[in-house]
């Protein structure tokens, strides 16, 4: 690696900036928005006048709690177990794709990304239907095995590449160092697979957090209804007031969860840690 | 320390293809045994079956007398050194050496690991390392924490597979010679993979010669020098490798692409009543006539010939003389080179002349060889005419007996220095 130069340095500066203030001004926006008054929305300015938390209040304790808490809920409880069972399905799954040599092994992967690229909203329709007679409507269940259908494949194929990654004979060298099968799994293979699964689960989390289309179409009350599908009933104050400082607070509580997340595993997701194993 | 019996071992896999195909090999205790051959010649299945880690089709297998074929890899006490080393990432070296220990729950003490790590560790010239992570290590330190797992649980036997493949030409040549004092210090039964020749030949006490899963040959380095059972334990032993010539019987004298040898007593019985055989003669048995004393010369026979390129290397002079082969040979030769994992580029000659030698590219040049050295070999079978079964087992006996002794001198050096921490190594 060459050292940059004065002139190459500022370059990237500028380019860093351009990106940061592109990906960043709506959610500033967005959380500048949710600590104005009503009053204030449409005078144009960015920042809040009077800065108040009244819309927290409202959605947390106020009046749109009942709404915001259950959804809140249902969003929190529906992915975690979606990304739960995903995580260990493709886990198991892609341990035997990048292992073992079985017959329809490309079938599997073939299909996974068949169903990962349909598109969603063409199958949500005739989902609604069966799902009512058969009961599923409205249930934590009847989205929890839709969202699995996104979960999973990306999952499978993120893990299997990765487990395609650790070198073979690390397992067989703990076994000839006296290790059962289990345990040079659990010591030599584990270890490493770690920081691919944390990434895996991160993933299928936020496919499964950021749902809308299932999330508004399978569910009809706040029994089974998630966050994003939530924001859209929110109401104002009265019939002629946009909820909108409401749902701009719904929103960055919604995003936190994400960032607390990602600023958690971190240190899990870096790559390069199967590097020294073999020959590097 | 045991020794390793293999009694008619099978390998086929899944889809019937068969990789080992019935080898039986007597590996005496504290004896290092060489399995050698090009790709695909089952060698390392081989290894790996006595290892464990590929399941023995039909056949026995004995460690130290009993009978392992189905004990799991960890039952049967041996230690592997992996071609890309196969350590554990996340593991310091020095718990990259203890694992093998700390799996034997309550077997040792923290203080017992430390030890036998840091003695390990010593060994190896490893103890400024043991808190590094392996892949802040060069090439030639992953080698080596892979063989301190090794040597730190007293296993029954070492097995290599090709452990130096990946380094480069200098540290292989130090790493060879380490293995070889590590294992003449320790006296430990070992069993090594590889497919240089040169490895093969300078650390076995014994070499088994494989091809295609049948085993061709097992003898001292030297016995397989001198005396190869055929033609490709010939071709693949010695370097550059020994020349294939057709040789056509013609009254009392064998005709040579550019030579005409008169048959003595020797070529004429191994010859018997073939009218076409074909010759070996190794590279570095050619001398240039020119350097040579004159009553040398009449000796031998001398011939001259065209020499097409030659190669300077200091010590030696490699000189290379293009021949038309004779067509009721050339499909023989070209299986054995494809066999070797040649390209069948053309036939020639190349001999080691040396490096005082004027002979230069497009020189006609006046060579000379001694007839007692070649040998000559079945055109059909590929066997060994002129093999000596009596000088063979003698060269064996001589150097089993060498093995014996230098085995002995190391350990008597061992307990002499054993208490000084790394001392052998300095002392070997």
């Amino acid at each position: 690696m060459s050292t940059l130069t004065g002139r190459q340095k500022a370059g990237w500066a500028v380019i860093t900036v351009l990106v940061l203030v592109y990906a960043l001004f709506p959610v500033a926006a967005i959380a500048a928005t949710s600590f104005k008054r009503p009053s204030e929305l449409n005078q144009g300015t960015f920042l809040p006048q009077s800065p108040t938390t009244a819309n927290y209040e409202q959605i947390l304790v106020g009046g749109a709690q009942e709404l915001f808490l259950s959804a809140l809920r249902n969003s929190i409880g529906i992915s975690l177990i979606a990304t739960a069972v995903a995580v260990v399905l493709a886990t198991l799954a892609a341990y035997a794709i990048a292992r073992l040599d079985f017959p329809g092994k490309r079938l599997v992967l073939t299909t996974a990304l068949g169903v990962s690229i349909f598109p969603v909203i063409s199958i949500v329709t005739p989902l609604f239907n069966l799902w009512r007679s058969i009961g599923l409507y409205d249930t934590w269940l009847g989205l929890i095995i839709p969202y699995l259908s996104l979960t999973l494949p990306i999952s499978i194929w993120t893990l299997a590449a990765f487990f395609r990654q650790i070198p073979w004979e690390l397992e067989q060298a703990a076994q000839v160092d006296g290790a059962t099968s289990w345990q040079a799994f659990r010591k030599a293979i584990v270890p490493l697979a770690a920081p691919g699964v944390f990434t895996t689960a991160l993933i299928a989390f936020f496919i499964a957090w950021n749902d809308f289309v299932y999330g508004i179409s399978l569910t009809s009350t706040e029994a089974a209804r998630p966050v994003p599908a939530a924001l859209a009933f929110f109401t104002g104050a009265s019939q002629f007031e946009e909820p909108t400082g409401s749902i701009s607070a719904a929103a960055v509580v919604v995003t936190v969860p994400v960032v607390v997340l990602v600023l958690l595993f971190q240190r899990q997701i870096v790559s390069g840690l199967t590097q020294g194993a073999v020959k590097g | 320390m045991a020794s390793i019996v293999l009694t008619d071992i099978v390998k086929k896999y899944g889809d019937g293809f068969p990789a080992v195909k019935g080898v039986s090999l007597d590996i005496a205790d504290g004896e290092f045994v060489i399995l050698v051959g090009p790709s695909g010649c089952g060698k390392s299945t081989l290894l790996r079956m006595i290892v464990g880690l590929e399941d023995i089709t039909s056949g026995d297998l004995e460690i130290g007398g009993r009978r392992v074929n189905d004990k799991a890899p960890r039952d049967r006490n041996l230690a592997m050194v992996f071609q890309n080393y196969a350590l554990y990432p996340h593991l310091t070296v020095f718990e990259n050496i203890a694992f093998p220990l700390r799996l034997q729950k309550g077997q040792f003490s923290d203080d017992e690991i430390r030890r036998k790590v840091e003695l390990a560790a010593d060994t190896l010239e490893l103890r400024e390392h043991l808190d590094r992570k392996p892949a802040n290590l060069s090439g030639g330190q992953r080698q080596r924490v892979a063989m301190g797992r090794a040597i730190v649980r007293e296993a029954d036997a070492f097995l290599f597979d090709e452990p130096l493949s990946n380094l480069d030409a200098k540290l292989r040549g130090q790493m060879r010679t380490e293995i070889a004092r590590m294992q003449r210090r320790l006296g430990t039964t070992t069993v090594y993979v590889t497919h240089d020749q040169t490895e093969a030949m300078t650390l076995g006490d014994r070499v088994a010669v494989l091809r295609k899963g049948e085993l061709q040959q097992v003898a001292s380095p030297r016995g397989l020098y001198e005396q190869p059972v055929n033609l490709f334990v010939a071709g693949f032993i010695g370097s550059p490798p020994m020349n294939f010539l057709p040789g056509v019987v013609e009254d009392d004298a064998l005709q040579l692409p550019f030579a005409r040898v008169p048959l003595d007593d020797r070529l004429r019985a191994s010859i018997g009543d073939r009218g076409l055989v074909i010759v070996g003669l190794r590279p570095e048995h050619v001398e240039d006539v020119r350097v040579l004393e004159p009553d040398k010369v009449e000796a031998g026979v001398t011939f001259t010939a065209d020499v097409d390129v030659t190669e300077w290397l200091g010590a030696e002079l490699y000189a290379y003389i293009p021949f038309d082969t004779h067509p009721d040979v050339a499909t023989k030769l070209e299986e054995l080179d494809r066999d070797l994992d040649g390209e069948g580029m053309r036939s020639q000659v190349v001999v080691v002349l040396g490096s005082e030698s004027r002979v230069r590219d497009g020189d006609r040049a006046e060579l000379w060889f001694d007839p007692a050295r070649l040998m000559v070999f079945d055109p059909e079978t590929g066997e060994n005419l002129t093999r000596d079964d009596d000088a063979a087992a003698r060269i064996d006996e001589e150097n089993e007996a060498d093995r014996r002794a230098s085995l002995e001198r190391a350990q008597a050096r061992e307990r002499r220095d054993g208490d000084g921490a790394g001392a052998g190594e300095h002392a070997a």
